[in-house]
């Protein structure tokens, strides 16, 4: 079985090294932590400056939909240990999902704004 | 090169399992599932994303839905709670990966301990999933709604505070009481009768000028649209019914969609956690009377904490998705 010398311990690209697996855990659960914090915080507080709107969304969620994708790896990687498998099973699930869940969100938010334009813009009144 | 390849040639190769990717057969597997289920969360969520951008200017703002926290009564306090329950599913996380690591290094008692805690985070999570639908579902203001299916909740204009239906509705006797088996046909009941009716609902709001209406509608900053008072009255005569609280047909918070979604992607995330957990205590089960210590490794906790993992990777996206944007 694994042992303790066939988990790569580097993340941030070799920035911070870990002694031991389990030293590793704790790190990413500090990281993960932080992260969670400031989306929470810039929830609550909602600074003006992030509310303009960039690609037809505010620039806050930008912001957290980045953020959450940053959890999103480190999860995968450090705790579904996908750091250490091999370069093939990491392309194949990472690749298949950023795909069909890139393409599926893009047509049904268009889709979904250009029914909005409809509803907006059409004659039929929707709040009687 | 001979066209034929006799069975002695390939036979030792196969005495071992095949390794596609150098993963074994179960984690392989494992991962086929956690794609295939992360497609089923994605259907979920990009459909709410549809939803809310069709009606992009009057969807509920969830930090004005989910303001409860315990023990705190009457505070306002957005968020607060979601923040905690991810940390509760995230921490779970973290001693699952630790008990996986004991089990590469074939200590027993620490995946017994590991495991033992990730089965209570779980429990806790679900838990507190199912107080945050409590309180959706009992509300906490009451509102109107309008024949279009709009959404009409109520505000104190002196000091800009939302109001219960409950502070101003007045009291009209029913002129009817509730059918039930022992005071009507003895084969025949009905559903609980409505506490309140439009019309006390209507005659409360008319006797007090400083109420105003909330409308369902956002402004450009992304605050909800108040009324004035004549404004207001005509709203209120659009009414037709009463809602308190959340089901799947009426809300008291905005959309309809609103309130579906809510039950249907935390309702599908909350039961993927509650199978988490009873696979995580069959396992448990199995560390503690031995069986893959004879086995001779701890596979099954590695494959058992790949599926936590993923259940913890949805509710990051969840909670994005839901709380935050």
């Amino acid at each position: 079985m694994a042992h303790e010398t066939e988990h790569k311990l580097e993340i941030f690209r070799g920035l911070i090294k870990f002694k031991s697996n389990v030293q590793k855990i704790w790190g990413v659960l500090i990281f993960l932590s932080i992260v969670t914090a400031i989306e929470v915080v810039l929830g609550i507080v909602k600074p003006e400056a992030l509310m303009a709107q960039f690609l037809s969304m505010k620039l806050i969620n930008w912001i957290f939909v980045i953020l959450t994708l940053v959890k999103a790896y480190y999860i995968t990687w450090d705790f579904m240990h996908m750091r250490d498998e091999k370069f093939g099973l990491q392309v194949s699930v990472v690749i298949t999902l950023i795909f069909l869940i890139g393409y599926a969100a893009f047509i049904f938010l268009v889709e979904g704004n250009y029914i909005y334009d409809i509803m907006y813009e059409g004659f039929v009144s929707w709040n009687f | 090169m001979s066209s034929t390849v006799s069975s002695t040639e390939i036979q030792p190769e196969l005495t071992q399992e095949p390794r596609p990717l150098n993963a074994s057969y179960g984690k392989l597997m494992m991962w086929f599932f956690i794609v295939s289920d992360a497609l089923t969360f994605t259907g979920f969520l990009i459909a709410y994303g549809f939803s809310r951008f069709k009606n992009i200017d009057s969807w509920p703002i969830a930090d004005e839905v989910f303001t409860h926290f315990p023990g705190l009564h009457g505070v306002d306090a957005p968020m607060y709670y979601v923040a905690l329950m991810t940390f509760i599913l995230i921490f779970s996380s973290v001693t699952m990966v630790l008990a996986v690591d004991a089990g590469h290094k074939m200590q027993k008692d620490k995946v017994i301990f590991y495991m033992f805690l990730t089965i209570i985070g779980g429990a806790v999570f679900v838990g507190s999933q199912a107080w945050e639908w409590k309180n959706f579902i009992k509300g906490e203001y009451g509102a109107l709604e309008t024949r279009g299916g709009m959404i009409i909740q109520f505000v104190d204009s002196n000091n800009n505070k939302r109001l219960s239906i409950e502070d101003f509705a007045v009291y009209k006797p029913q002129y009817r009481e509730q059918h039930k088996k022992n005071n009507g046909l003895w084969f025949q009941s009905e559903p609980a009768l409505d506490e309140y009716s439009v019309a006390e609902v209507t005659e409360g709001f008319m006797a007090d000028p400083s109420i105003v209406v909330r409308m369902e509608k956002i402004d450009e900053k992304g605050h909800k649209i108040v009324l004035n008072r004549q404004q207001s009255i005509e709203k209120v005569k659009q009414a037709v019914y009463v809602v308190r609280g959340a089901n799947l047909i009426h809300n008291e918070y905005g959309n309809r969609l609103f309130a579906d979604f809510f039950f249907f992607i935390t309702g599908f995330h909350g039961f993927h956690v509650f199978s988490g957990v009873i696979i995580n205590i069959i396992i448990f089960i199995n560390v503690l009377l031995g069986t893959y210590e004879k086995r001779g490794h701890y596979e099954m906790v590695e494959k058992v904490g790949l599926y936590w993992h993923f259940v913890d990777l949805v509710w990051v996206f969840v909670f994005t998705f839901f709380y935050l944007v």
